[in-house]
């Protein structure tokens, strides 16, 4: 027997399974973060006054806004990728995801150079509080586009894909989905950018 | 945990049996003990009650009560299972490391367990199962919404399912802060940061290398974040059990459905708010403490509208006294003892002097031992002919069940007894050493000899368990006489969809001795 509301929406709920699957994922996400987001609070008001600020202005703010820049693109690239496959364009679909790996790329690649940046200072993440959930929520964030990363892979490669010839609508779904994790990942950093370069 | 009994009991003697694991000469070592005892909780906890109360219940039987063909993401529910293969096999597997198992404590306090060995793998291993609860829930509360069968109203689904429902969410929403809180413990380990490590610290004589400024107590609010609405998933899936064989044997409806779910939904909402009484000896302040011990009173109240409703529903039935339901009354009871002696913990004038005593071991255990396990052997007995289309065999229960009724007291009663006397709840040596527990001390032989023999109590469970898969009566579909939707599938149940028949679900859950209706019960899929 088959599972049902996979393609075709519960009526009374109005919804597919991994739409809510992956909403109730990213409550619990909001809460991972959330409860670092209170630990950095708890350990600002803790720390002496003008500590934060001290090791904060060590990081580069201009990178960090390029790196804003690029992940806000790749959401958008991400929204037309799914757009593309509601209009049934496959081919325009395949060029956005690519576009939104791209775009990925390019933000890790910029974030290790911060990283290396920090090292050749000798700054560790056990130079001071600040720096350690520094590092830590970067790193953090640094694993959840890694993860992101990995899936649109998958749904861009021909193995991943195969589906959308025999079921189209599935196919969008899971795009969907991933979309929605996607801007999730940009949320996170929309919030880590103020808190950590800027404050 | 019967070698940690017979340390307590006879401290710096050889350990019989298994002595040659223990240090020299077969005596068991301070530190060893330290392991055992943190080792325990995790294992229980996180290896034990959670994965068969939530993993094996809440995936075998809401399914089948909602009458749903399988849960809503069978590949997902294989990741959560295998997450916690994984996760089960690092915490084993650091018993046989060379830096040995964690021995901090289940709650794994910094900065104590920033030093001591074996923490690394206890952090790793926490993440797996975390990783693997997460996953678990999201998909427990997918199909509880989802995949309900035509007809199943929210009012209509069995007491079972909706503590399943409540408990996912709680799973979901507190299980991330800790392993945000365990992130930042492997980083003090590993990175050497100092989230948790405050300035000045001298370990061992010598100053710690630090840069400082970090919080002890963050990690107490983090893991306490969690750990407080952990409590409410290992009970109320036990609840619910008990809720189902409640009403089947009585014979009527349970009484006050609709109180008991609102009851849930509303514990599972304050749980969130209760979790500071755990630290009320940290020094956070009066304004804190007065909080978290009104919000601690106020939890109180939907669990004994539940514990309220479940005594008013044996009124007047007609009782039967089978295993299952021999067990689920003996939780009445055993919970009651486990609730109320909770209250002067949540006080935090009375917990000044409870704390960290064996007291509050004897309150938990009443809580998690008599209380969920009870619970869940209950569930085992009752659902068994489901699952194997045999029943189990009545006379092996009730050997089962009486002994393990009277030896359960005989191993948690005296701990209030000794808690009460002061004895603090860590010492390696049962207080031995300490004047003030000398009076009460004697209890320590008594208690382990009832563990030993509750140990030997469930020998009958064990060859019940395995003979019935083979020999037991054979059961037909609904052996129990029940109404609820998984007694329409056949036992056991077809290997994909579940049910043979279409379900179409008219009626409430608990519809039994209606009057004028053709049997003393009427399942919920008959047509009205």
């Amino acid at each position: 027997m088959e599972i049902p509301y996979i393609v075709d929406e519960r009526e009374d709920t109005g919804l597919i399974n991994s739409k809510l699957g992956i909403w109730i994922f990213l409550a619990s996400e909001v809460m991972l973060f959330g409860g670092l987001f209170s630990a950095y609070v708890f350990l600002r008001m803790a720390a002496p006054p003008g500590d934060f600020a001290h090791w904060g202005a060590e990081l580069n703010v201009p990178l960090a806004t390029l790196n804003t820049l690029v992940l806000i693109t790749s959401s958008v690239t991400m929204v037309m990728s799914w757009a593309s496959l509601k209009l049934k364009d496959f081919e325009k679909y395949k060029i956005y995801m690519a576009l939104t790996l791209l775009c990925a790329a390019i933000f890790l690649v910029v974030k290790y150079f911060e990283y290396t940046a920090k090292f050749h200072h000798d700054i560790f993440p056990s130079s001071s509080t600040f720096m350690a959930i520094y590092f830590t929520l970067t790193g953090l964030h640094g694993l959840h586009i890694i993860g992101g990363m990995i899936v649109i892979t998958y749904l861009w490669m021909p193995f991943g894909n195969k589906i959308w010839h025999t079921n189209p609508e599935h196919f969008t779904n899971r795009v969907e989905v991933i979309g929605l994790y996607w801007h999730f990942v940009d949320l996170v950093w929309i919030f880590l950018f103020p808190v950590l370069y800027l404050i | 945990m019967m070698v940690m009994r017979w340390q307590l009991a006879y401290p710096e003697t050889v350990i019989p049996f298994l002595g040659y694991l223990f240090g020299e000469a077969g005596i068991m070592l301070p530190e060893q003990y330290n392991s055992l005892g943190a080792m325990h909780g995790t294992i229980m906890i996180f290896l034990g009650v959670v994965p068969l109360a939530v993993g094996a219940f809440g995936n075998y039987v809401v399914p089948l009560q909602i009458g749903a063909p399988d849960m809503a993401f069978p590949k997902l529910n294989a990741a959560s299972y295998w997450s916690y293969f994984v996760g089960g096999v690092i915490m084993v597997a650091s018993f046989f490391m060379p830096e040995g198992a964690a021995r901090s404590g289940w709650t794994s306090y910094p900065p104590l367990s920033i030093f001591e060995s074996g923490q690394t793998m206890w952090l790793i291993g926490m993440v797996f199962l975390i990783t693997s609860s997460l996953l678990g829930s999201m998909n427990f509360i997918t199909t509880i919404i989802q995949l309900r069968a035509p007809g199943l109203t929210w009012m209509r689904l069995p007491i079972f399912v909706w503590a399943q429902f409540v408990s996912s969410f709680l799973l979901v929403l507190a299980f991330p802060p800790l392993e945000a809180a365990a992130i930042l413990q492997l980083m003090d380990r590993i990175a050497s940061t100092s989230f948790f490590m405050p300035s000045g610290l001298v370990y061992a004589g010598a100053p710690v290398d630090v840069s400082g400024y970090g919080s002890p107590l963050l990690w107490q609010h983090l893991f306490w974040f969690l750990a407080h609405p952990e409590v409410y998933v290992l009970i109320l899936p036990a609840m619910g059990i008990v809720g189902e064989i409640l009403a089947n044997n009585t014979r009527k409806p349970i009484w006050g459905y609709k109180s008991i779910v609102f009851a849930l939904v509303i514990l599972g909402f304050l749980s969130f708010i209760v979790w500071a009484h755990h630290m009320f000896l940290t020094g956070m302040g009066q304004v804190m403490s007065s909080f978290f011990q009104t919000t601690t009173m106020i939890i109180s109240i939907p669990s004994v509208i539940i514990l309220t409703a479940y005594f008013m529903s044996l009124w007047g039935g007609s009782i039967r006294f089978n295993t299952p339901m021999l067990f689920a009354l003996a939780f009445l009871p055993m919970f009651g003892i486990g609730g109320l002696t909770g209250l002067p913990l949540g006080l935090a004038a009375a917990d000044i002097y409870l704390h960290d005593t064996y007291y509050v071991i004897g309150h938990f255990h009443y809580v998690v031992a008599p209380g969920t396990l009870f619970a869940l052997f209950a569930g085992i007995y009752y659902w068994f002919p489901k699952i194997t289309g045999r029943k189990m065999n009545e006379a092996l229960g009730k050997l089962h069940f009486w002994p393990s009724l009277i030896f359960m007291n005989g191993v948690f009663m005296p701990m209030f007894i000794q808690g009460l006397a002061g004895v603090s709840r860590r010492l390696y040596d049962g207080g031995e050493m300490y004047a003030h527990a000398s009076d009460v001390l004697q209890w320590n032989e008594f208690m382990s000899i009832s563990a030993f023999c509750l140990g030997a109590a469930q020998i009958p469970f064990i060859i019940n368990f395995f003979m019935s898969i083979f020999v037991g009566e054979k059961a037909d579909r609904n052996p129990w006489k029940s109404t609820t939707v998984e007694w329409a599938a056949p036992s056991p149940p077809i290997g994909h969809g579940n049910f043979d028949t279409k379900i179409i679900v008219h009626r409430e859950a608990y519809e039994y001795g209606v009057p004028d209706a053709k049997n003393d019960f009427t399942p919920q899929t008959e047509e009205t």
